[in-house]
This record gives structure tokens, C-alpha cells and sequence, in this order.
């Protein structure tokens, strides 16, 4: 059980404030941090990565503070967003290079082991400054790897990747949640947390919006309501439409493949409508704009 | 792990050695060694060995531009791009001593200053005038003890600003050159005087070099430089920050 504590902590940059009293617990499983540019997502991150110390407030892993304290990094991978790598190397010797400086027993293996894990043995003896953006991305999330950690840090990972290497990596974050291990992701894009995240902590302006499994957190978004399929049985049996136009003029449906008696559908309905009632921590969240 | 592997890592070292002899701006590590050794030929073969030649060509080009100049190349070029593009990332994310870092990025620029700069005054020193009053050696000692000091200033501002290469050439070009022959007190103020105080005490007396600084306080202040200048890199590299774009 790996824990990521992030206890009342601020940034700020001169007198701008990054990162407001945000307090929350990751732990093991594939949390998404959601929101938008600028929210203060990256700056989160790099201070549970270690590269910022908080202004005030704490950042440990397991009750280990972060900052200054290289020897975390045992337990923690990290796939940052900026693009740089050691262009000069091929994949081979970059993941290898990142062994080493981990002082792994076996640097090779653990490097064909890792590079196995993200499908790049086919180019890893070229060099990386011949790779797509979604080969880089895989090459760093190698390198993250290497030590097999406990705790995955990844600053929108999915950025610049085609729809396959996106479904790719996250099958591949997917199975590192299910073993066990803490995985914490930043994103921008609803639809990427909502497929992969179990647990979702989204960001707004710097404060901590909302904190939650993505039905709940979707449920306090004014601007995107669910939807709701129905299906007729019988036709003429429904509401007249298949989806009918409540609560000012947001789109909702019929909930369920067993609604089958109108009556039942139209108690739904209000049930989606009454779903849709925003409800959330912070009036920030009316403004989020994602996706 | 052992002591000296703690505090000199041979991954971080090869990385160092790859980047800095593989970028383009390496290329001015190969062309100022040779042009040195061409103006050497050249002064050679035109006028014949003559001591006062080879001490100011020595003194002038050598020490007052080229092993500056690479020192600035080496030094900054150990750390800085690496900074400035993010992927110190995947250094600073290791199990390692920040400190470990520097070091070994020390090591490596002073090796490569020493190997780009010392070693062709030793050999231009013979091409000018076959060592005469011992004068390659002596500028080649006081080139391999500025590359030293040069190594650690520059990797510490290749640490604390971007513009490393700014502020080293304008240190290497203006404050050594232009302030040093203009205001006589900022002489003192110079690795290049303090290599020649070395130079002065290798070098026999017809050779006309001198130093506005004795031999001691040039030891002491270049041995004091290259140490505090590590040291403060490698505390300035612990509190790095990585901060995202935004």
C-alpha cells in the first residue's frame, strides 16, 4: 500500500497563486487529475514529484516527505510532459542509462523487460530523436518503469497520441492499477480520465472542485449530463420521442434497457433531471470547462 | 556502493560526455584547438622560434581566449541544456545525490576543457618554439589549472541562469580582456591572472611572463573558487525547480 498524502498545500509563483489549500489522499489504483489548462495540475504534480517544495502544507508518500528527499524515487516513477529526452541515445541505451542511475542489479534486462512492457523493442536501437511523439511517450514511460515502482506520476501522458497508442497505454495504466500500484494521471480531457480513472480529483483555479468516482463528479457538471438510451419494445409505447427535452433545454433520455412501462420511464426521466442538479464543493466547478 | 561511486556515477558521466561531444555548438571545442595550432605553423614556419612570439601567442590567444572560450563551452554545456529542455528530469529523479551530480558533471567539463585546451598549448608550445624556458609547459599547466577553476564557475552558472553562455563569454571576453587591461585592481579578479602565476613559476625567467598575483594567493584563490563553486551548484541543483508551463 503505497499512499500519496497532499496535506493543505499551496504554491504560489511571486503573487500568483497556483496551487490553493489543496488537501487529498491518492492511493493504490488509477486516479485521474482532471482540469483544466492552468489549473495548477502540473504544478501538483511536480510537487508530489519532488521537483517544487509547497509554500506551505506537506507533500509525503507514505508519511515520507517529498521534497529534498531523492530517496522516494525508489518508489516512484515519473513520466513528465515536456517532450526532452537524451535525443542523442537509442531507446535501448536510454532505458538501460535509467537503470543504472537507479543502481537496478541487472540495468539490461530490467531495460528489455520495461521496453517489452510498452511494445518498443521493434525500434529501441534507434535513436529517440527519430521517434513520433507517441514512441517518445512510450520510451518515457519505459523509463519510468525500469524500477518497476510503486507510484506512477504521468503529466499528460496522453497528449500527441494517435487513438491506438492512447488505448495502449491505457490498458497498460489500467493493468498497473489493478496490481496494485498507485497511478496518478493529469488531463485536460474528460472523456480520457472517465475511461481509465476509478477515482478522479479535479482541479479548478487552483482549488481542490471535487473528489470522487467520474459518475459523481459528472453528475456536479452543469455542461456535460449524462445520457440516457431508451429502447422501445413497443413502438408507440414511449414518450413520444426517444429522447425527451427537460430542465432547460438539456438533452436527457430513458435510463435502462428494462424501462418498459412508460410510467417507470417517466419517473426516470425526473430522476435524471433531479441527477443533473449541480451540487458542487465549490462554485468554481460551474465554470469548468474540460474537454 | 562505494564511496567513490557515491559521489562519481559513471552513468551520469557517459550522458555528459554523449551530450556535450555530440551538440553543434561542440564544434567550437574542435575549431579553437586548431586554429591554435595552425597560427602556430604558421608563426613557426614564417618567422622562425622566437620565445617573445610563442609567450604572447601563448599568453594572448591561448590562454586569454581559447581556454576561456571552452571553458564556457565545456562547463555551461555540462548542465545547462539539459536544464533548459527539461530532461535533467531523468536525472533528478534517480536515487542520487544531487551534489553526485554536479561533481561528476565537473569532472567530466574539466576533463574536456583540459583535453581541448591544455593539451594543444602544450602542443603549440613545442610547434612555436620546442618548449624553450619550459614555455609549453608552463602554459599548459596554467591552462589545465584555469580549465579546472573556469569548469566549476561555469557549471554553476550553466545551474543558477539560462544565459550561461552570455554571462560566461562576457566574463571570459570583457571582464578578463577589456576590464582586466583598463582597471589594473580587476587583474586580480581574473583565472587567467592566477593561471599565469603558475605559468611565471614554471616558465624560465626569459620568458617574459608575469602574473599581478602571487603564487600562493593564486592557489588558494583558485582552489577556493573551483570548491565553492561546486559546492554551491550542487546546493543550487537540490532546490532546482522543475516547474511545469504554467
Amino acid at each position: 500500500m503505497t499512499t500519496l498524502s497532499i496535506d493543505h498545500v499551496s504554491r504560489w509563483f511571486g503573487n500568483v497563486v497556483a496551487v490553493n489549500d489543496i488537501t487529498m489522499t491518492i492511493g493504490p489504483g488509477v486516479t485521474g487529475l482532471l482540469g483544466p489548462n492552468g489549473a495548477g495540475k502540473s504544478t501538483l504534480i511536480n510537487m508530489m514529484g519532488g521537483f517544487l517544495a509547497p509554500s506551505t502544507g506537506s507533500v509525503t508518500l507514505d508519511g515520507a516527505v517529498i521534497w529534498r528527499n531523492e530517496q522516494v524515487y525508489r518508489q516512484i516513477g515519473i513520466v513528465p510532459e515536456r517532450e526532452a529526452m537524451y535525443d542523442f541515445l537509442t531507446a535501448r541505451e536510454f532505458v538501460i542509462a535509467n537503470a543504472e542511475l537507479h543502481g537496478l542489479a541487472n540495468p539490461g534486462e530490467a531495460a528489455r523487460k520495461a521496453l517489452a512492457t510498452v511494445e518498443m523493442e521493434y525500434a529501441q536501437d534507434r535513436k529517440v530523436a527519430t521517434y513520433s511523439k507517441g514512441m517518445r511517450q512510450r520510451v518515457k514511460m519505459a523509463s519510468a518503469l525500469v524500477h518497476e515502482p510503486d507510484v506512477l506520476l504521468l503529466d499528460e501522458p496522453f497528449n500527441g497520441m494517435d487513438p491506438r497508442q492512447r488505448l495502449q497505454l491505457m490498458d497498460l495504466l489500467r493493468q498497473m492499477g489493478a496490481d496494485g500500484r498507485t497511478v496518478l494521471f493529469s488531463s485536460h480531457i474528460l472523456e480520457e480520465v472517465e475511461q481509465l480513472a476509478s477515482h478522479i480529483e479535479v482541479v479548478v483555479a487552483g482549488r481542490h472542485a471535487a473528489s470522487g468516482d467520474f459518475r459523481k463528479i459528472r453528475r456536479l457538471m452543469t455542461d456535460r449530463p449524462h445520457r440516457y438510451r431508451t429502447v422501445q419494445r413497443r413502438p408507440g409505447a414511449g414518450l413520444g420521442a426517444d429522447r425527451g427535452r427537460v430542465d432547460g433545454g438539456h438533452r436527457a433520455g430513458l435510463a435502462g434497457e428494462g424501462a418498459a412501462h412508460p410510467g417507470d420511464r417517466l419517473r426516470r426521466l425526473h430522476r435524471a433531471a433531479a441527477a443533473r442538479r449541480p451540487r458542487a464543493r465549490h462554485p468554481a466547478l460551474h465554470g469548468l470547462a474540460v474537454g | 556502493m562505494s564511496t567513490v561511486s557515491a559521489v562519481y556515477n559513471p552513468t551520469v558521466a557517459r550522458l555528459t560526455y554523449k551530450a556535450l561531444l555530440g551538440r553543434r555548438r561542440a564544434l567550437i571545442l574542435f575549431a579553437l584547438p586548431v586554429l591554435l595550432i595552425l597560427i602556430s605553423v604558421a608563426v613557426r614556419l614564417l618567422t622562425g622560434a622566437d620565445d617573445s612570439t610563442a609567450s604572447s601567442i601563448l599568453g594572448g590567444f591561448a590562454l586569454a581566449t581559447m581556454v576561456p572560450l571552452i571553458g564556457v563551452v565545456a562547463g555551461t554545456g555540462a548542465i545547462g541544456p539539459e536544464i533548459d529542455d527539461g530532461s535533467i528530469v531523468y536525472l533528478l529523479a534517480k536515487p542520487l545525490k544531487r551534489p553526485s551530480i554536479i561533481f561528476t558533471k565537473l569532472v567530466v567539463a574539466i576533463g574536456v576543457s583540459v583535453v581541448f585546451s591544455a593539451v594543444p598549448t602544450i602542443v603549440a608550445g613545442f610547434i612555436l618554439n620546442g618548449n624553450s624556458q619550459q614555455m609549453a609547459f608552463a602554459f599548459g599547466a596554467a591552462a589545465a589549472a584555469a580549465s579546472v577553476a573556469y569548469s566549476a564557475v561555469f557549471l554553476l552558472l550553466g545551474v543558477i541562469t539560462r544565459q550561461a553562455v552570455v554571462f560566461g563569454l562576457v566574463y571570459a571576453l570583457v571582464w578578463e580582456s577589456l576590464i582586466g587591461s583598463l582597471v589594473p585592481g580587476a587583474r586580480t579578479l581574473s583565472v587567467q591572472q592566477w593561471a599565469l602565476a603558475l605559468a611565471q613559476k614554471i616558465a624560465g625567467d626569459g620568458a617574459g611572463v608575469s602574473s599581478d598575483v602571487g603564487l600562493p594567493m593564486a592557489v588558494v584563490l583558485l582552489v577556493g573558487v573551483t570548491v565553492a563553486g561546486t559546492w554551491f551548484a550542487g546546493q543550487k541543483l537540490r532546490t532546482l525547480v522543475l516547474a511545469g508551463e504554467e
